[in-house]
This record gives structure tokens, sequence and C-alpha cells, in this order.
């Protein structure tokens, strides 16, 4: 792998950028392969990343069927926070946060994570209370939180309407100074280049048709592209196509996939220098360097794999922003867009073994998963190079929905992606 | 936007007046102590998820409240069929596969 850097950039000028090597090959499959991951999104590619890089196992392929971060790493909003409530999700968030911190360096690859913070506003005595219980929860599990009042708020984002005029008058906010966003698509290319880099091999518009089932355990998938391509284990990581593959595994897992929109205005001068949600106007708000508003709420009620949703929804999402935001109510939409999100019951994910053996899922990230990517990645690695699943990754199974012990972030998870 | 036609109100009306409640026809289990935890887990979590032809259960909430069911296609978004709870619906997965 050529290494970047600055030097780099100025040897490459003297033959006008010309000569710099393919980010990643395009190989044809082997026959075999010791793990294959199903999904080159973020998640696919940070899992094959971490299991060549740090667990060793270099005879891997992600079979994408479409390009690569094509899908919901290229549409998500790119907001990166751990101020989860529970300990089971507070630790796996900020074991990713952790790897965020360091992935640029690590990957030599600028993400463009920039820690410019996170505020979840609160609009209600309740909405007070349970900021107050989640931050000194995160305090407790080792991430840092404040809460503030409507002042304190007021001096961060000074274009935020915290009068007493608002319909829901601001009372507050937690406060996580090392949350912030990254550049999505640098992600997915930072851990796709690395992946390839280490041997990974990176099959692209290639569709998983079938799994390969002998005696209860999988031994590989039928793509229409390249026939039956076998490998020891299977690892899928295909957010709202999830269902879909675990019916092609004769089971079933306690999803339901969504359309989930966002949208982003034309590009304005700085004026929002950090992340601001609310759950109880229900919108969400940054500034992207190029300078548009990015922008998204909620779900669309109804399933849907059709990557677009209504109208009604996103409308509802530009009336919370302006109530928010009323700076913002002549600023034009530039593009809006739909995913499909794989939402569980409790708002967390599932990372976990199935009926089926060396078949493993990672997937029922919902609304969220973007910012969970490094960490989602290494510990499913782990997990599927061990052939155990991770300490951080146990309570995510998907036979929580069986004993009942789920997590409910719906709180920390809410609007707020 | 969906339209969608309240076969209550027997009127065509914009999806805003209506709220989606997921899947329909489930039934609760007839002694819901005999259940096994896998078997509650499953009335409780799980549902189905097709991409393709779903049955669901909507309300028409800023309407006359009351329930329904709607045929559609999670692909297409395209509604097949509007039928009343208790009804059965005439357009099912596997009718449509083997056209």
């Amino acid at each position: 792998m050529q290494h970047y850097s600055g030097f780099g950039l100025l040897k490459h000028s003297f033959s006008h950028h010309e000569n710099w090597q393919r980010v990643w090959r395009n190989p044809t499959p082997k026959k075999k392969y010791d793990v294959i991951i199903v999904g080159g999104g973020g998640h696919g590619l940070a899992t094959a990343y971490y299991l060549a890089k740090e667990f060793g196992v270099t005879n891997v392929a992600v079979i994408e069927k479409g390009f690569l971060g094509g899908g919901n790493t290229a549409r998500n909003t790119t907001i990166v926070r751990s101020n989860y409530l529970w300990d089971e999700a507070a630790h796996l968030y900020e074991h990713a946060m952790k790897l965020w911190e360091g992935l640029s360096q690590d990957l030599n690859y600028n993400v463009m994570f920039s820690q410019r913070g996170c505020l979840n506003l609160g609009h209600t005595l309740q909405d007070m209370r349970d900021i107050e219980r989640r931050v000194n929860a995160n305090r407790l599990n080792g991430i840092d939180g404040e809460v503030l009042d409507a002042k304190q708020v007021q001096e961060i984002v000074p274009v935020l309407d915290c009068s007493d005029r608002a319909r829901y008058p601001v009372m507050g906010a937690s406060w996580q100074p090392r949350a912030g966003v990254a550049r999505h698509d640098a992600v997915a290319w930072g851990f796709a280049r690395g992946a390839d880099a280490h041997g990974v091999d990176l099959i692209q518009q290639t569709e998983v048709e079938d799994l390969i089932i002998e005696d209860g355990t999988v031994v590989g998938v039928r793509t229409a592209r390249y026939g039956e391509i076998r490998a020891d284990k299977v690892g899928c990581v295909v957010a709202g196509n999830s269902s879909v593959l675990a019916k092609m595994g004769g089971f079933e897992l306690p999803l339901e996939s969504h359309p989930l929109q966002a949208l982003v205005s034309e590009p304005i001068k700085p004026i929002l220098d950090t992340v601001v949600m609310s759950n109880q106007v229900h919108g969400y708000a940054s500034q992207s360097d190029k300078g548009d508003l990015v922008i998204g709420a909620g779900i669309d009620g109804y399933n849907g794999y059709g990557q677009r949703g209504s109208y009604s929804t996103i409308e509802h999402t530009i009336q919370a922003i302006v109530e928010m935001f009323p700076v913002f109510s002549r600023v034009r939409m530039n593009r809006q867009w739909g995913g499909i999100v794989d939402t569980c019951p409790d708002a967390c994910p599932i990372i976990s073994e199935t009926p089926v053996k060396n078949l493993y899922f990672n997937c029922g990230w919902g609304t969220g998963g973007f910012k969970a990517t490094p960490g989602s990645g290494h510990v499913f690695a782990a997990s599927l190079a061990k052939g155990e699943m991770h300490p951080l990754a146990k309570p995510f199974s998907m036979f929580r929905f069986h004993n009942g012990a789920l997590v409910d972030e719906h709180g920390a998870a809410g609007v707020a992606h | 936007m969906f339209h969608i036609y309240c076969p209550h109100c027997c009127e065509y009306r914009e999806e805003e007046e209506f709220h989606a409640a997921g899947q329909s026809h489930i039934a609760r289990p007839l002694d819901p102590d005999a259940c096994t935890d896998k078997e509650w887990g499953e009335f409780m979590y799980f549902r189905a998820n097709p991409r393709g032809i779903h049955h669901e259960l909507w309300v028409h909430a800023a309407g006359c409240r009351k329930y329904f069911n709607i045929t559609r296609d999670t692909q297409t978004y395209e509604i097949k069929e509007v039928y009343k709870v208790g009804e059965k619906p005439t357009v099912v997965a596997n009718a449509i596969q083997s056209k």
C-alpha cells in the first residue's frame, strides 16, 4: 500500500498526480475463503480490516452487491457520539469512540473526524431529568458529559432559539464535547484501502443470492456473478436487507426495515460549529465542512425497502429545524434522500451467533450505526476470528429477544442518530 | 406520499391522516402462561419483514380512528389491496410470485 503523506503529495505533484496507485484491487474471487463478509458498507469493511490487521485472518472476502460504502454509509448524517444510557450500549459505543480518536492515523487515511461536540436539547422537566440521569450514567462509565442550562447552550450555539418565545423553550441540554462528525465516505474508503492492503478481496457488483447450508452449518454463499464461493465462516453485515438474508438462512430476526430520510441545504457560511439534536421537537442538524446544513429526523412509520420515504416526514423534520433555528427559515434545501434502516425493538444492535452454525449477523443498528462503525467492526472481527462472541458483543445476542434481557436505548437513540 | 383508501370512510385520503401500526394478522397466544420463552419472545418481538408483499395494519388516526389492513409491496410501495380487520387478503406473496 502506498503511504499517504504531505511529502507524497508534493512528490506526485511533479507527475501531475497521474501516477497514484489504485486505492484497492478489483480481484476475481477465489473458490474458498476463511471468512466471507456479506456487505461492503462501513461496518463490513471495518470487520474485514480488523480481521486482517488485528486478528491475522487475511483469507477474507467482502462481497458487495453494489459499490463499496454505497448504502447507508453514503446516506447517513455522519454523527459520532457515545452518550448512551445503559452500561452495555455505552461500553460498545465508547469502544468505537476510542477507535475513532486514532482512526485517521491507524488507517493512514483522513476520515476528517472532527470532535466538535454534540448537544441533546431538553425542552421539558422530564427531558431534563432524563438528561441528568443519562449524563450521570455516562460519567460513571468514564464517558464525558455535562448538563448545561439554557444560558450555557446559548453561548455554544448563538443561532439557536433559546428564548421563552419558542413553542417548546430550550431548558438545557446534555453536552458531550468528544462527540462530533466524520467524513462518511472516507470511513468506507479508508477501511477498504486498509483491508485490501492486508490481502482482503473486495468483490463488488456481486449479489449474494443464497447461503449454502449443509447439516445446519453454513459453508459458503451463492452469487449470480461468480457462482458458489465457499467459506468456513460467513458474517452478514447488510443493514436494511438483514431480514432477507436471515430468511436464506431459514430463521427470522426481530427487525423491521424502515425508510430513514435526510437532507442537506445549499452551502452557507460557517454558522453552526457543533451538532444540535432535539428529541422533543424531533430534528437535528450540523454543518458540513462544505457549508451545507446536514439535517435528519425520524423514520417513516411503515416498512420499506425502497430507499425513499414520504414527503410529509421531511416536512415535519424541516418544521422542527425552523422551530429550533428560525434563522434557517429561508435556507433552501439542495438534496434529500432515503436509506433503509433495520430497526430493533430495543433500539440496540444485534451482534450475534445464529441458529445456523458458523453464520454470524451484525445488524439492527437502526438509525444510528455510523457512529459505531470502527467499534462494531472490531468486536465483530474478534468474534469471527475466535469463534466466540467478544465480551462487548455478548449482550447484543439475537437470543435476548427470547430471554428478555433487552437493552432499551430508545431514550438515547430517539431521534438522535 | 401514499393516497390511502379507508374502507370505513369509503374515501381516499392523504397518508398524513393515517398511522402505520405494524404487521397484521398476529394472533395472541391462546394460553400465554403455557408459552415457552421462545414462543412468547417471538409473539412480542419477531415481525415479518419481507422485501415484497407485506400485510400491515393501519389506523385512520386523524379520521374515523378505525383500524384496517393494507397489502403493500415494500419494494415498490404500491398498495395492492385494502381490507377490513377480520377479512382475509386476496393478494398474497406466493400468488404474485407464481404469476
